[in-house]
Order: structure tokens, then sequence, then C-alpha cells
């Protein structure tokens, strides 16, 4: 019994470090944005592998989300004689949830696994202590970037999201289902409102703090082996996807 | 330049090093050496700050780095620079990128000096040409000849070599340690090479230093160390240095 309680206290300890340490990253890589030398071109050259090398999946999940929820949605509006509020159910569905959660777990899987993997080969190869030995801090050369472009870049994906998501309903919708179009577009324009809309931007820009941080946390701190590679690609998509979801439900809480 | 006194580290419950008292002459080449797992690459890194003592002090110059992070240890860390065993060359950068990133990030140099110090620096290192090649397209030595480039494009105080020459086959295992030899002597840098390559190193090196159950048992000039009668010691140089003594970590 004793043995049980002190293996669990050892489990705890570790996990209280462990959030102590991820913290302390974060509020590090935070604390170098804002030394100079600002590094605008590691910054460009991380929005474009986190944001626009993820546009394509982002678009494609957008697009079957939105056809799904208008066949779904359409069944169910139909038994109350409110089809006409199919444009509204989607794009408030899209806009306050689907948007940014989905779209920041697409960014994880692609980006957050493939940060994780590059940073962790960094540190296995010794590129980091190198860094190090160069006199360059590896926090604000190699992370702060990253949690810059996270920040910029899911919001804009989610936008993107929200965008052809819309439009995905629509083609089921209105093109396959009979929904008549000016309903469709008019129910969106009465239903949103700005509230709808910075919360999902509220939404994005903490996601994209999570899936940076989570996913270069794990690879900074990676064991020198392929397996400790591994686990921390695994681990930083499935810890990130979690307070992904955690997080959404604690700011929907609090915007409603 | 750099003294390391009374340094001991442990990791886990396993001792590394267990009292090291190790002065390093300026401005030769100083080797150490010791069995697999003795904890030479640990004490290496030790010199420029990667890993810190649980007891002992550890002076670059006047300045003791043991407790120091950060900016002021960032300062001391200027004077070094270091070949890391794999070469530690950055995947997504060029061998010229690779070689001109100190200068840009550290002197925020650009343009054609950038270009006329680097391709200066790679023909010296046998690279001419070689600059627009990615690590991974390179061989073994390849790698280390551009490590050695970029740890030589700053003409540091001081250099560290972690096991340059691990991997590499015998002529190729040669010709970097002539490399670091012919840039020493031309520099005149104060040069640390953890190495296994005995007796090679005997005839490079100025210095010995032996690592053996976590203290420096016996430094000394290339050709003195040579003439020791300790037994244990006689008998490492004389197998190769590939045989790992008693008290050494596994793994």
């Amino acid at each position: 019994m004793t043995n049980v309680i002190e293996q669990l206290g050892a489990w705890a300890i570790l996990r209280v470090r462990e959030m102590g340490r991820m913290l302390l990253f974060l509020l590090s890589a935070c604390a170098w944005l804002v030394r100079p030398p600002f590094r605008f071109y590691q910054i460009i050259k991380q929005l474009h592998f986190i944001g626009y090398k993820s546009t394509f999946v982002v678009v494609l999940t957008a697009g079957f989300t939105g056809m799904v929820l208008a066949l779904q949605g359409y069944y169910s509006l139909r038994k109350f004689g409110s089809e006409g509020l199919l444009g509204s159910a989607v794009a408030l569905s899209m806009i306050r949830e689907l948007g940014p959660v989905l779209a920041a777990l697409m960014v994880t899987a692609r980006a957050g696994s493939a940060m994780t993997a590059e940073i962790g080969i960094m540190r296995i190869t010794e590129q980091i202590d190198a860094l190090d030995t160069m006199a360059i801090n590896p926090l604000q050369y190699l992370i702060a970037p990253k949690l810059v472009a996270g920040v910029i870049g899911v919001p804009l994906l989610v936008a993107i999201f929200d965008v052809v998501g819309i439009y995905g309903g629509y083609l089921v919708g209105v093109d396959l289902l009979g929904v008549s179009e000016g309903a469709y577009w008019n129910s969106i324009e009465s239903a949103v409102e700005w509230k709808d809309v910075y919360g999902g931007i509220l939404k994005s820009v903490s996601f994209g703090v999570i899936v940076s941080w989570v996913c270069s946390y794990k690879g900074f701190y990676t064991r020198h082996s392929a397996e400790g590679l591994g686990r921390a690609t695994t681990e930083a998509v499935v810890l990130a996807s979690v307070l992904i979801l955690v997080w959404d439900y604690f700011l929907t809480s609090v915007l409603l | 330049m750099i003294r390391l006194i009374g340094v001991e580290k442990k990791f886990g419950d396993q001792p590394v090093l267990q009292g090291i008292d190790l002065s390093i002459p300026v401005g030769k080449l100083t080797t150490i050496i010791g069995g697999s797992g003795s904890g030479k690459s640990v004490l290496l890194k030790h010199m420029i700050g990667l890993l810190q003592p649980d007891r002992g002090e550890v002076w670059v110059g006047d300045v003791e780095i043991s407790r120091l992070s950060g900016t002021r240890l960032n300062d001391v860390r200027k004077r070094f620079a270091m070949l890391f065993q794999g070469a530690a060359l950055f995947d997504s950068l060029s061998v010229f990128e690779n070689v001109a990133f100190p200068l840009r990030e550290k002197l925020r140099m650009k343009g054609p000096a950038v270009t006329r110090r680097v391709e200066e620096k790679l023909e010296e290192v046998g690279l001419a040409g070689m600059g627009h090649k990615f690590p991974a397209e390179l061989s073994g030595g390849m790698r280390k000849r551009a490590g050695l480039a970029r740890a030589l494009i700053m003409e540091p105080e001081i250099i560290l070599f972690d096991e340059p020459t691990t991997g590499l086959d015998p002529l190729l295992a040669k010709s970097i340690h002539d490399l670091i030899v012919t840039m020493q002597r031309r520099f005149g840098f104060t040069g640390v090479m953890v190495s296994h390559e005995i007796p090679e190193i005997f005839t490079i090196s100025d210095w010995v230093a032996m690592l053996q159950k976590g203290k420096i048992v016996l430094m000394a000039t290339a050709a003195e160390f040579q003439r020791t009668t300790d037994p244990e010691i006689h008998e490492f140089i004389s197998v190769g240095g590939t045989v790992a003594l008693p008290g050494s970590l596994v793994g």
C-alpha cells in the first residue's frame, strides 16, 4: 500500500514539475519576443510552414465539414419546417466552434508533429547545443518565431476554414437539397453577430499558441533516441489536441 | 585559460566526474583520453557551460562560469567555438549558410564580406565549391570539415573538439587531425580535444590528459605521457585506448 502511494506521489510530483517547466518554457520564449534581434525572416519562414502549407488540408477538412453539417442539419431542421435556417446553423457552428477547433487540430496533426520532429532531431544531433555554444539563445532563434507564426497563422487558417465550410454547406444545402439560396444567406446575415466572430478569433489565437508551445516544448526536451523522438511527437500531438479541446470548453463557457 | 577545480558531476545516482582538477595550457592543443563512457564529453561540455557541475569550479580566464547563465554566460561563450561529434550542422541551411551563420548572427555582417570570408574558410578546409550543398548531401568527413570551418570562421580563442574523427576511416581521420593541427598552428587558438585515436593523438597534441574513474590521473606533454610507468595507463595507450576501464559508464 505504501509503495502504491509512493509511486502515485512520485508520478504527481513529476507531472507538476513538467507543467512548471512547460510554463517557464512559454514565458521565456515570450520574453525573448520583445528583445532584439527580431527575427522577421524566421517568422515569415515559420508562417509559410505553419500557415501556407496547412492551407490545403484545412480547405479539404472545411469543405467536407461544411457539407456534412449541411446534410445532417437539413434533415433535422426539416422536421420542424425550418430548412431556411440551415445557413445560420452551418455558419454559427463553423464560426463559433468547428472552425477554430478543427483547423487547430489539423494544424497540430500536420505542422505541430513536424515541428516536434524538427526540433527533436536538432536536439538529438546537438544542433541546439551548437546554437548555445555560439551564444545564440535557442528559445529566441527557434521557438519565439514559431509562437508568433502560430498566433498569426492559425487565425488566418480558421478564417479560411469558416469561409470554405460555409460554402461547403451552401453546395449541399442549396445545390443538392434545394434550400432557397436567399434563405441560406439571409439566415447567416441575421444570425451571425460580431461576438461570434471575435469569439472565434480569440479561440484561434489561443489555439495557435497552444499548438506552437506544446509541439516546440516536446521537441526541445526530446530524449536522445529514435524512440524518444517518436514518443515526443506522439505526446505533442495528443497533448496539444487535448489542451485545445479543454481550453475550448473553458473559453466557450466564459464567452457565452 | 581554462581551469577546472574539484569538479564533480552525477547523472541520477551515477557519478561521472569525481573531483576533476585540470588546467588547460593557453595556445596549445590538449587532448583528453579515457575509456569509453568515462565522461570525456561531459568534461568538455563543462568547459563551455553546456553542463553545470554539482560541485567545484570552472574558470575561463578570470570568470567562474559554473553558476553563470544568460547574457553573462553568452559573453564568455563568445570566446569559444565547438566542433561536435556529428558536426551539428544545421540541416535546413547549406554549407555556405552554416559557415556564414556566426558571421551573420553575431557580427551582423552582410553581403560580399561574408561571401569572401566563407569562401576562404571553405578553401582552407578543402571544401571549395561545396557551399551550395546541404549537410545531408555530404560524407561524414566533409561534414566534419564544414563544422570545422564554422568553428574557425570567428577566429575564436578556444576551440573544443568532441571526438572529431569518430566514425571516419583511418585516412580521413588523419586528414581531419592534420587539418586541426594546421589550423591550430596557423591561428594559435587554445584547443581541447576529446579523442580515442591512439597513438595518433600523441603526434598531434602538445599535452595529453587521461580521465579515469572520474578523475584526471595524468596530464603531461605528449612525449612524457608515452613514457609513463603507470601500468594501467601504459596498458590503455598500448592497446589503442579501446578497452573500457573499470568504473566507466555503460551506455
